[in-house]
């Protein structure tokens, strides 16, 4: 039990072995990473660079999560981001002010949400489903319906491109998840997100200002799903407002609990939900290699799920706990 | 007179709803010419039957405080399940109506399960149950498959003649469904239990009232009506598909809000859920006569109205409280 609270980064990096090492068995080059043109190839750098956009959505998860709520509309967001960068690029504007008006569309959306929940006092499910119905009509509306192509080198390398033969976009991802991470525990910002969470009457007892922290969770969510956004555009250089981010809210909660931040709120883990993220991927692309359909994919998804939040669950816990504490006294 | 007072202002979510309703039809009749006739308001009914039907389980389940996200994707694995049986395995669509709804009951039992026994988060696992759903009915086909049998071509025919009105069995199902859940929510010793647990889930367990067999129940429910509304989707469509209802879950939801019930439990009507599929169908079909405007436009309106009616709730709820 001590354990388990001590490294909640431990479960999902086991999780994650054990699919490398399946992988590995069943096809030793799953691990082959190949410099080509100076630039580094091989599944492991597949899953890095698709898992990227998971990965930053997550990341803004975990702080909504870990003030007690949850965001459903990402997916959505990052189609209005896909949608506005495509509009503005064809535009013939600069590619900052696209980013910057690709951004601030996620910091809007955000701060709606954020306003709903904290200031209005909306279920966090209730509120963010209005902007998760409606944001995909929007997206739709700024494109008119049109899957818009995107001609812009300097944006498509923001996705594709790679920087001392690393890939862009998992460094990119990588950094924020540090900074995050580093902002968050050298600093008591961090702490103040786990005391709303775990109780936001004692935190705004305690001093603190409970619905502006749980707002700007919101909008830092809102701002790493417009990131992703600009990264799913980029990648596959169209704007498409019927399919972009698609059950991308799906994966990122998936990421967050299996990463072992506590869907109550409370407490998280930023690495953890880093290495959850890798896990769905990692899930995905073994599915591809063992030759799953993709049809069938969500399947083994769902039970991984079930499986982990079964596990977090109190009852199994306790279940657990006495058996491994029988074990240990004999 | 303080009796009536009371009743009117327990109405009043339905009451605003009805009036928005009158006040969209009547708009849209304003501006639309052959909007204001029987024929569209049956429409509004059989067009949105299956819709309709997976919104009656909906709001029982929001009545009890929870939340089922799987019911699009079980519409989806019940139409293909059903049409595989009777085309390529030559059941009978008895037989195969029976199978269909054991499944979706099954499927809802086994979350409900979940949910009571081991306090799980309704949203997390009916989410785990949606890509169940969705990847056992693509496992089955990923292709539409047709019906062509006799009574499939009868039923979807079948026209009951009142007057000058033809109504369609689609609609027949849905207000049939609906009659059901008005009596079960609020006839029943079930959906005041149902509606007891959403108010404040602690005093219904010491109040005495079975709140593990209600939450399992009104799950298999769900289920139950989730797999009857693919079942009348194969009626509509004359085919199985398992794509079927794919994001049909959020439609639902928003048309329990928007018929006025609580989303957080304990309080609402079932008669709000017809008047929140008959609001659904007039923006669709509004949208259908006007002819410029795109189908986007569908999604950003019913998101408004939730906003709306979701701040409405926020309203009475804090006057009321304070």
């Amino acid at each position: 039990m001590k354990a388990k609270t001590q490294s909640p980064v431990l479960w999902p990096l086991l999780g994650l072995a054990a699919l490398v090492l399946l992988n590995a068995v069943h096809d030793i080059g799953f691990l082959k990473i190949t410099l080509l043109d100076g630039h580094l190839y091989g599944v492991p750098i597949d899953i890095l660079t698709q898992g990227s956009r998971t990965m930053l959505v997550a990341l803004g998860m975990t702080l909504v999560i870990a003030t007690g709520g949850v965001d459903l509309s990402v997916g959505s967001v990052v189609a209005i981001t896909g949608a506005v960068c495509a509009v503005l690029l064809q535009g013939g504007h600069s590619l900052a002010l696209t980013l910057a008006a690709a951004l601030g569309a996620g910091v809007v959306a955000g701060s709606a949400n954020g306003l709903l929940v904290a200031r209005l006092g909306v279920q966090p499910i209730v509120a963010t489903l209005i902007l998760m119905v409606a944001g995909r009509g929007l997206a739709q509306l700024i494109v008119d319906g049109q899957v818009i192509i995107i001609k812009n080198s300097a944006f498509e390398y923001l996705a594709n491109g790679f920087v001392l033969g690393l890939p862009v976009a998992p460094l990119l991802v990588a950094g924020l998840f540090l900074t995050t991470h580093f902002a968050l525990r050298r600093t008591a910002l961090g702490l103040f997100i786990e005391a709303v969470g775990d109780n936001e009457t004692a935190s705004r007892f305690a001093g603190l200002a409970a619905a502006r922290i749980k707002a700007l969770a919101y909008i830092f969510c809102g701002a790493c799903a417009g990131l992703a956004g600009v990264l799913a555009a980029a990648n596959i250089r169209a704007a498409d407002a019927y399919r972009a981010g698609e059950n991308m809210e799906l994966d990122a909660i998936f990421a967050v609990v299996v990463g072992g931040t506590a869907l109550s709120g409370g407490r998280f883990s930023i690495l953890g939900t880093a290495v959850g993220a890798l896990l769905i991927q990692t899930l995905t692309t073994t599915m591809y290699n063992l030759g799953v359909s993709p049809a069938i994919a969500p399947v083994p998804k769902a039970l991984l799920i079930i499986g982990v939040s079964l596990l977090q669950s109190d009852k199994v816990g306790r279940w657990l706990g006495g058996f491994f504490g029988k074990k240990a006294a004999t | 007179m303080n009796k009536a007072k009371a009743y009117f202002s327990h109405q009043l979510p339905l009451i605003v709803t009805a009036a928005i309703f009158a006040l969209l039809f009547a708009t849209a009749s304003h501006f639309y010419d052959g909007f204001f006739s029987a024929r569209v308001f049956i429409s509004l009914l059989s067009e949105n039957a299956f819709l309709g039907i997976a919104a009656v389980g909906m709001t029982l389940v929001i009545f009890s405080g929870g939340i089922d996200l799987s019911v699009g994707a079980v519409i989806g694995f019940t139409s293909i399940l059903t049409a595989t049986l009777i085309e390529k395995h030559q059941v009978a669509p008895g037989l195969a109506w029976t199978l269909g709804l054991a499944a979706g009951s099954a499927l809802g039992a086994g979350m409900g399960s979940l949910i009571h026994s081991y306090r799980l988060p309704p949203f997390l696992i009916t989410l785990a149950g949606m890509f169940l759903a969705r990847g056992a009915g693509f496992w089955i086909s990923t292709d539409s498959v047709g019906i062509n049998h006799a009574l499939y071509g009868k039923i979807s025919a079948y026209e009951w003649v009142f007057g000058s009105v033809a109504i369609p069995a689609g609609a027949l199902f849905l207000v049939a469904v609906i009659l059901t859940g008005w009596v079960v929510a609020h006839h029943t010793r079930f959906g005041r239990t149902l509606l007891a647990i959403g108010g404040n889930e602690q005093s219904a367990l010491l109040m005495g009232l079975p709140i593990g067999p209600a939450k399992i129940g009104v799950y298999t429910m769900n289920g139950f009506c989730a797999a009857l509304a693919g079942i009348v989707a194969t009626l509509y469509t004359g085919s199985g598909n398992p794509s079927m209802g794919i994001g049909l879950e959020l439609d639902a939801i928003a048309i329990v809000v928007i018929g006025g019930t609580l989303l957080t439990g304990g309080r609402g009507h079932m008669l709000g859920t017809l008047l929140g599929v008959l609001i659904f169908g007039t923006i669709q079909a509004a949208i259908l006569f006007d002819g410029r405007l795109s189908s986007w436009w569908m999604r950003i309106v019913v998101g408004a109205l939730l906003l709306v009616f979701i701040l409405l709730q926020r309203f009475f709820l804090r006057r009321k409280s304070g």
